[in-house]
C-alpha cells in the first residue's frame, strides 16, 4: 500500500505543477504538435478550466446526493412504499439512457452553456446513488432491525442511528461511481459550450492538435483516479471506525 | 439482481395503503397530467430556427378529436387514482399513451398550414408532461407485474411494433422531427448501420478478446491486479479524449504498415472510433469474467476434479457456464455503454447518430438533436431491457439446474 500512496503522491504533486505553470511542460506535448502548432492550450487558463470542471461536479454531485438519499428513504418508509417498484425500475432504465442525448436534450430547454450539463450530471449522479442508497436501506439484517424495535427506538431513531450508518457504506460507494462518472461527462459537456476541461479537448479535435486532446485527456484521467482512490480511502476509513467490513 | 426488501415490504403492506382512498402514485399521474393539459400542447414555429409559439390542447385539435383524445386522457387520469389491478392499470396507460401519440401527430398536420413545407410543429411542455405521467403509470404497472423475461421482451416487441406502425402510416409525417428525417433519409439509415456496426462490432470483440483474457486473470494471480488496473485506467479518460488520441497511433499505422490502409485503418473516421469503444468494453467484460469465475463454488471444482475431469474440461463444461450469467451481465453492461458512446464517435468523423446530435446542436435546431438523440435513447433502452430479460432467463435456468 505504501508505494501505492507514494505514485498517487508524484502524480498530484505533477498534476499541480503542470495546472500552475503549464508552459514548463511544453517539451512534454510537443511531439505531438504539427507544423509548429502551441503545445499548451492557452484559450483559457488550464487551472480554471480544471476548477470549474471540479466546481461542476461537485455541485451536481453535492445535490444528486441529498435528493437520491433523500428520496431512498421516503420511498422505503412506509408511507413512500407504493413508489418503491417504480423507483427501482426507474433508475435501473435511467442509467441506460446516454449522457451525450441527456445533455443534448437539456439544451432546448435551459440554453448552451454550463446549466445543461449541470442539469445531466445531476441526474446522471442520482442513479448510481439512489440504486445504492436502496439497497442499503432495504438489506439490513431483520434481527439488527427487530432489536432496534425491541429497545423501543422510534422510527425516526432507527433511521439516524442504525439505518443510514449501515447503508453508509455502500451509499459512498454509490457516491464514488457517481463522480467518477460526472468527471468523464463533464468534459463531454463542452460539446454545449461549459467551460470544462473538454474544452481544450474539442480545440484540440477541430484544429487536429493532438497536444490539446491529450492534456485536456490526461488531466481529466488523473484527476478521476486520484479521487476514486481517494474517495475508496475515505470509505475504508469509516468503514474500519464504524468496525464494519467492505469488500 | 433485484434484491429481497423484507422490511420496506412487510411494513408497507397494508396499514399506510389502505389510510388513502386513493393510490399515491396515481395521484402524481394525475397532477402530472392536469399540468400537461393546461400548458402549451404542441409548438409551432415559422421555420426550422425561429422561437415557436405554444399551441393549447383545445387549439391543437379539431372538435370532434379533441372530445375524443381529451375524453380518454382524462378517464385515464380518474383511473389512474383508483386502486385497479396492475393489469388494468397498464392497459389503461397504454390507452392514453397510444391517444397522446395519435394526437400529436394529427396536431401536427391540424396546425399546419397545407402544402407549408417551411414551418415545423413540435411537441411542447404539454405533451411531455402528459407522455410522462402516463409512461409513469404504465411503468408502475410493469414493475408491479413483475412479468416474465418472455413477457416483457413481448411487451417491447408489441410497443415497438405499434411505433412503426404509426411511423410508417404516415400520421406523424407533419412533425419536426420527422421533417427533418424526411430531408435527409438516405444519411439517417447510413448513420444507423454504422452507429450499429460500431457498438456490436466493438462488443463482438470485447467478447472475444476479454473472456480469454478474464480466464488467465483467474488463473494468473499477479497478473489479474496488472490487467484490471489498467482497464480501469482506460475507464477513467474521457471518452472524445480516448478517441481524439487514438486518431495519431491509427494515422502512423496507416502510413506505414503496409496493407493497413487497404482494411481502412486510418486516423479519422471508424477505426479509431472502434478501437476506443473495444477499450472501454474490455474491462466489464473482463472484470465479470473474473467475478464469474470466483463465484463458482470450490466445492463443484472439487468435485469435477475428483471425476478426473482435465483442466480444459473442467473449464469448459463446469466453470464457464456457471459463470456465464454474470459474464452476460458484463456484456449488458458494455452494449448499453457502446450505444451511448458511440454517438460521441461524430466528433472525430466516425459516423453515427452522433452527426445529428452535434450538427443540432451547432446549428441550435432541436428538432436535428432529437433525430439523433430519440433512436440512441430507443436503443439503448430495448439492448438493457432485452438483455436483462435474457440475464433473468439463463440465471433461473441455472439456478434451475
Amino acid at each position: 500500500m505504501k508505494p501505492g500512496i507514494a505514485v498517487r503522491i508524484v502524480v498530484l504533486v505533477l498534476l499541480v505543477a503542470f495546472l500552475v505553470t503549464p508552459q514548463s511542460f511544453a517539451f512534454v506535448f510537443a511531439p505531438l504538435t504539427q507544423n509548429g502548432q502551441p503545445p499548451i492550450y492557452t484559450q483559457n487558463s488550464l487551472l480554471n478550466l480544471t476548477l470549474n470542471h471540479l466546481l461542476i461536479v461537485l455541485i451536481a454531485t453535492l445535490a444528486a446526493s441529498i435528493v437520491a438519499v433523500g428520496l431512498a428513504i421516503v420511498v422505503t418508509r412506509p408511507a413512500g412504499a407504493e413508489f418503491l417498484p417504480l423507483s427501482r425500475m426507474l433508475s435501473n432504465t435511467g442509467q441506460t439512457f446516454p449522457p451525450v442525448a441527456v445533455l443534448a436534450l437539456a439544451v432546448p430547454v435551459l440554453g448552451f452553456g454550463t446549466a445543461p450539463t449541470l442539469v445531466a450530471l445531476f441526474l446522471y449522479g442520482l442513479l448510481p446513488i439512489f440504486e445504492n442508497a436502496l439497497t442499503g436501506l432495504t438489506t439490513i439484517p431483520p434481527d439488527i432491525e427487530e432489536a432496534a424495535r425491541g429497545t423501543g427506538m422510534t422510527e425516526w431513531q432507527r433511521l439516524v442511528q442504525i439505518e443510514l450508518p449501515l447503508a453508509l457504506p455502500l451509499i459512498l460507494a454509490g457516491l464514488r461511481l457517481s463522480v467518477t462518472i460526472s468527471i468523464g461527462t463533464a468534459t463531454i459537456g463542452s460539446t454545449v459550450a461549459a467551460s470544462t476541461l473538454g474544452e481544450a479537448i474539442i480545440a484540440g479535435l477541430i484544429n487536429s492538435n493532438l497536444a490539446f486532446v491529450a492534456q485536456g485527456g490526461l488531466v481529466v484521467g488523473i484527476l478521476a483516479i486520484l479521487i476514486y482512490d481517494g474517495l475508496r480511502a475515505l470509505e475504508r476509513q469509516l468503514a474500519a471506525r464504524s468496525g464494519l467490513r467492505v469488500r | 439482481m433485484p434484491v429481497s426488501l423484507p422490511m420496506a415490504l412487510a411494513a408497507a403492506a397494508s396499514p399506510a395503503r389502505s389510510r388513502l382512498p386513493f393510490d399515491r402514485l396515481g395521484l402524481v399521474v394525475a397532477v402530472l397530467a392536469v399540468a400537461g393539459a393546461l400548458t402549451p400542447f404542441a409548438g409551432f414555429r415559422a421555420n426550422r430556427i425561429v422561437p415557436g409559439t405554444g399551441v393549447g390542447l383545445p387549439d391543437a385539435l379539431p372538435g370532434w378529436e379533441l372530445a375524443l383524445v381529451g375524453s380518454v386522457l382524462a378517464a385515464a387520469a380518474a383511473m389512474a387514482l383508483m386502486r385497479l389491478a396492475p393489469r388494468f392499470r397498464l392497459l389503461i396507460s397504454l390507452a392514453a399513451l397510444l391517444a397522446l401519440a395519435i394526437a400529436i401527430g394529427d396536431a401536427a398536420r391540424f396546425l399546419t398550414p397545407a402544402g407549408d413545407k417551411i414551418s415545423r410543429t413540435s411537441p411542447a411542455t404539454g405533451f411531455w408532461l402528459l407522455t410522462l405521467a402516463y409512461a409513469l403509470m404504465a411503468s408502475d404497472a410493469v414493475a408491479r407485474l413483475k412479468l416474465k423475461p418472455w413477457t416483457r421482451i413481448g411487451l417491447l416487441a408489441a410497443i415497438a411494433a405499434v411505433i412503426a406502425a404509426i411511423l410508417w402510416s404516415g400520421l406523424w409525417n407533419d412533425l419536426s422531427v420527422l421533417r427533418e428525417y424526411a430531408n435527409r433519409a438516405d444519411s439517417f439509415w447510413r448513420e444507423a448501420g454504422t452507429h450499429l456496426v460500431l457498438a456490436l462490432g466493438s462488443l463482438l470483440a470485447a467478447i472475444v478478446v476479454g473472456i480469454p483474457l478474464g480466464i488467465v486473470c483467474d488463473r494468473v494471480l499477479p497478473l489479474r491486479a496488472v490487467i484490471l488496473n489498467v482497464l480501469n485506467a482506460v475507464q477513467t479518460i474521457p471518452s472524445i479524449a480516448l478517441f481524439g488520441l487514438l486518431i495519431a497511433p491509427l494515422a502512423w499505422i496507416a502510413a506505414s504498415v503496409p496493407g493497413a490502409a487497404a482494411l481502412g485503418i486510418a486516423g479519422i473516421g471508424i477505426a479509431p472510433a472502434m478501437l476506443a469503444l473495444f477499450l472501454y468494453s474490455l474491462l466489464p467484460v473482463v472484470a465479470n469474467t473474473v467475478a464469474g469465475l470466483d463465484g463458482v463454488p470450490p466445492e463443484t471444482e472439487e468435485a469435477a476434479r475428483g471425476m478426473g475431469m482435465t483442466g480444459r474440461q473442467r473449464l469448459l463444461q463446469i466453470e464457464l457456464p456457471l459463470a456465464f450469467p454474470v459474464i452476460l451481465t458484463g456484456i449488458r453492461i458494455v452494449l448499453v455503454q457502446n450505444i451511448g458512446l458511440a454517438t460521441v464517435a461524430a466528433l472525430i468523423g466516425g459516423g453515427g447518430f452522433g452527426v445529428f446530435v452535434f450538427q443540432g446542436v451547432g446549428q441550435t435546431a432541436m428538432d436535428l438533436v432529437l433525430l439523433g438523440a430519440v433512436p440512441t435513447v430507443a436503443l439503448a433502452f430495448a439492448a438493457g431491457a432485452i438483455l436483462d430479460a435474457v440475464v433473468e432467463m439463463v440465471s433461473r435456468r441455472e439456478q434451475a439446474a
